[in-house]
């Protein structure tokens, strides 16, 4: 089968964060010989959120924040597609704040990328969910005043068994830990800082480049209190690989006809099927 | 005959238990039975009240005059006493009501006799059916599948010691039992399974929840997931996903959380992946009167979602419609890849009715879900310009090599995003050239009275019921009546209305609502006059003799 993904022109800005995260999952996939029809990329809106129009692989460019829940309903509709959402932190944090925490308890086996520049890029500037305390942006002329939401420890205390993070400025490194996000059986929060170029001076590839670092052998990523304090490391130095990693029962096996029969996609409709439910109304 | 019985108290008292025994039993000795459900948002206290009305002729909504009450609460008298009919009964127990002048029942004594006090209910019903003439038998049997182990012994002889109680005033001869019995939203679940629907998401919202949660008892039976998702505004994004993905998706809530799926609705819009919507209506604005009802979101369904986009719009009548509507409603949006709203009212979700059993063999299913191997060479387009406007639907996984994109931005053919001017207007065009094929699908409204009616009522949804019984009695008294009342809405049908109101005398809506949504309706697409207008905005149910009084007081004022 053919698994070469091909890729469409972008409108994003040169030099952004995206282009990186698109050769990375391009990469991934293909690394994975998973053919682009049986891949199904769900995203909100945003310039993250425009993934599908640029690779060619099954999408869903839906709803501002909404990323998450066609994600769910097509994966259990049809659990042999490899379901990858995509969106950027205001999208996944903000606006879809709701969706991102009980998707998690779900655990529904799904990758998802969050990309995070710490800022709005497609409304051109304001303050995100990620953006630091006192940052000025084009909204905040007197800096941000709300506290930033701490994705990574987020998803842990909510239970995530796959918490990751990583950079666009690395390319094999993001390799690696999309391949290992989509094959986590399971839902997988890998949260991507990208710069953006435009919108935000601050958080800049050197800003991002002078803090990161990749996390070592040392570090056991099935040792929760471990992971949740490598998840609040957000100073000087900021861990990118995996957090954490634990196996999970998913929430498409909790559904045993989804666990022991075919794809919800492939069952026989016929009418005549329900005609025994009559015997609740004699 | 036509008999009805009242049972009140308070939230928690057992009031439903002795209404299911009572409209089992009846049913089964063969008579058509109808259940008015009327209570307060509380799970405990408050006054409740539900009104069993049973005949052997069919009927179709409630009646106000009661031959009985079978009160749990002193206020349960004071509420109701003055609708008793002249050789009417009360029954209550002598310990809670000792100075009043009704049929006393040591009910609490016997119920302790029994075995367990909360019993109670079972022993008034126990009275009821022996009063009534009933068949024990059958009342026993109604017993052992509603109740099991320890708590079945109980109420088996509670059963017995109410039976014992009183003397039998008449004698219900027994009949061949051929209906069932089914409220609105069981049979709206019942036709959504008949349909194949594989995937149903929603929040808890009256009086929605009842449509989901049928479907999730039979949900690893039939294998379809129910998915409680944390809000409205995921639930109809994560139906369309499933219905991106292949499956037949539905979701439903209620004003308020209907109006949380507006931003959705504009996306199926757009997506033009089809999905069926419910939205069972309760009197508003905002949390309004919860567990009441009205027929107030009319406006508000037909134009929800912002943009513009095809919809339709299907308000159901009865259960027996809606069984059918809703397998129907899968069909039409599958066929036109948009989304199908069904209109439904608290009052049609909780009554119960007997009925003609559902036929199975009537329901079809037409996926028009187009084979990859029929489309061109290279890549697909989702939104390939077509005559009728309706592009070729693919599933994703499930289509050889191509792959399927949907977006919600204004997009080109292949569904990428397409700001241009051309673009902009032949999809505008595209989507909305469905509404031609459309239109030719819908269902004019269901007329029934006078073959030429001078009088001519017009209403949708649920009132049905009550236009049936109204239109029979305003013909036995010499009217010239008639009703049609409209099942598909919008887009709006007016071959039939238009036929009948050109011949009437006078056109009067009946509508659940404070500002005529309907009549709007009929001004804005036809150049009928309307005469005269009914409406009923106190969040309790309209029933025929509510119309009939209606129309004489119309009448009067010359209409």
């Amino acid at each position: 089968m053919n698994c070469e993904y091909k890729l469409y022109d972008p409108t994003w800005c040169p030099g952004c964060g995206n282009y990186m995260i698109r050769t990375a999952l391009k990469m991934a996939l293909e690394e994975l010989e998973i053919p682009p029809q049986r891949v199904a990329i769900f995203t909100g809106i945003g310039q993250a959120a425009k993934m599908p129009h640029y690779i060619d692989t099954n999408g869903f460019n839906g709803l501002h924040g909404r990323a998450l829940p066609p994600g769910i309903g097509a994966k259990l509709s049809n659990k042999d597609l490899t379901v990858i959402v995509e969106s950027g932190d205001g999208d996944t944090y903000g606006e879809g704040g709701n969706h991102f925490i009980h998707t998690i308890r779900r655990n529904i086996d799904i990758a998802h990328f969050v990309h995070d520049n710490q800022i709005y890029g497609l409304t051109k500037g304001q303050g995100s969910p990620t953006t630091a305390m006192g940052q000025v942006t084009t909204l905040q002329f007197e800096g941000v005043k709300i506290e930033p939401v701490k994705p990574l420890a987020l998803s842990l205390t909510m239970g995530a068994g796959f918490v990751a993070r990583g950079f666009s400025g690395d390319i094999p490194q993001l390799v690696s830990l999309m391949k290992e996000a989509i094959k986590y059986r399971g839902y997988a929060h890998l949260d991507i800082f990208q710069p953006c170029v435009v919108w935000n001076k601050v958080n800049t590839f050197q800003w991002y480049k002078d803090r990161v670092y990749k996390l070592g052998e040392d570090h056991d990523y099935t040792d929760f209190e471990a992971a949740f304090k490598k998840a609040l490391e957000f100073e000087d130095r900021i861990p990118t690989g995996i957090l954490y990693k634990v196996e999970r029962e998913t929430y498409e096996d909790r559904f045993s006809f989804i666990k022991n029969g075919p794809a919800l996609v492939d069952s026989r409709l016929d009418p005549i099927d329900a005609e025994k439910l009559m015997a609740d109304f004699v | 005959m036509d008999y009805t019985i009242l049972v009140g108290g308070a939230a928690g008292q057992g009031i439903e238990t002795v209404v299911l025994l009572l409209e089992k039993t009846i049913k089964r000795s063969g008579y058509e039975v109808f259940t008015y459900k009327n209570y307060m948002s509380m799970v405990r206290g408050g006054h409740n009240f539900m009104q069993v009305r049973f005949s052997d002729e069919p009927v179709y909504t409630y009646s106000s005059k009661l031959d009985m009450i079978f009160a749990l609460t002193e206020e349960t008298i004071d509420y109701h006493g003055d609708r008793l009919k002249e050789n009417g009964v009360i029954i209550a127990d002598d310990e809670i009501f000792p100075d009043m002048d009704i049929c006393h029942l040591p009910l609490a004594k016997a119920s302790r006799d029994s075995g367990n006090q909360k019993t109670f209910p079972t022993v008034g019903f126990g009275a009821i059916v022996k009063i009534f003439g009933m068949d024990i038998g059958i009342a026993e049997q109604v017993v052992k599948e509603n109740f099991s182990g320890k708590i079945l012994e109980v109420n088996l002889n509670a059963l017995k010691w109410g039976y014992s109680l009183v003397d039998e005033r008449q004698k219900l001869p027994g009949k061949k039992d051929e209906r069932i019995i089914i409220n609105g939203n069981q049979a709206l679940a019942l036709g959504a399974i008949a349909a194949g629907v594989k995937f149903y998401c929603g929040y808890p919202m009256t009086p929605s929840t009842s449509v989901m949660s049928y479907i999730s008892s039979k949900a690893s039976e039939m294998g379809i997931v129910v998915d409680q998702i944390e809000d409205e505004v995921g639930a109809l994004n994560m139906a369309l996903g499933a219905a991106y993905a292949g499956v037949r998706a539905m979701t439903g809530s209620s004003g308020g959380g209907f109006a949380l799926m507006c931003e959705a609705m504009s996306l199926a819009g757009i997506l033009e992946t089809p999905v069926v919507i419910v939205n069972a209506q309760r009197p508003g604005p905002a949390t309004g009167l919860s567990t009441r009802t009205e027929q107030g979101d009319l406006r508000f369904v037909i134009h929800a979602g912002h943009g513009e986009f095809p919809k339709i719009v299907i308000a159901l009548r009865n259960p027996e419609d809606a069984f059918y509507q809703t397998a129907r409603a899968f069909n039409l949006a599958e066929k036109y890849q948009i989304p199908v709203v069904l209109m439904t009212e608290e009052y049609l979700t909780d009554y119960m009715i007997t009925t003609e059993p559902f036929d199975f063999n009537k329901v079809t299913i037409e996926r028009h879900i187009t084979d990859p191997a029929d489309l061109p060479e290279g890549r697909y387009k989702r939104y390939m310009y077509t005559d009728s406007g309706v592009s070729p639907r693919l599933i994703p996984g499930r289509s050889g090599d191509k792959t399927v994109l949907v977006d919600s931005h204004e997009h080109n053919e292949f569904g990428n995003i397409d700001e241009s001017v051309e673009t902009r207007v032949n999809m505008m065009k595209k989507r909305m050239r469905k509404l031609e094929s459309i239109k030719e699908d819908l269902q004019e409204p269901c007329y029934f009275g006078a073959e030429h009616p001078e009088q001519l009522m017009v209403a949708f949804g649920a009132t049905w019921g009550a236009l049936k019984e109204a239109v029979e009695e305003l013909n036995r008294s010499g009217e010239k009546a008639g009703a049609l009342v409209y099942g598909d809405i919008w887009p709006f049908p007016t071959k039939l209305l238009n036929s009948f109101g050109k011949k009437a005398v006078n056109i009067i809506t009946v509508e659940q609502n404070f500002t005529g949504q309907l009549e709007s309706l009929i001004k804005e697409h036809t150049d009928l006059r309307i005469s005269g207008n009914i409406r009923k905005y106190d969040g309790r149910a309209i029933n025929g003799e509510e119309i009939v009084q209606s129309y004489y007081n119309l009448k009067a004022k010359k209409l």
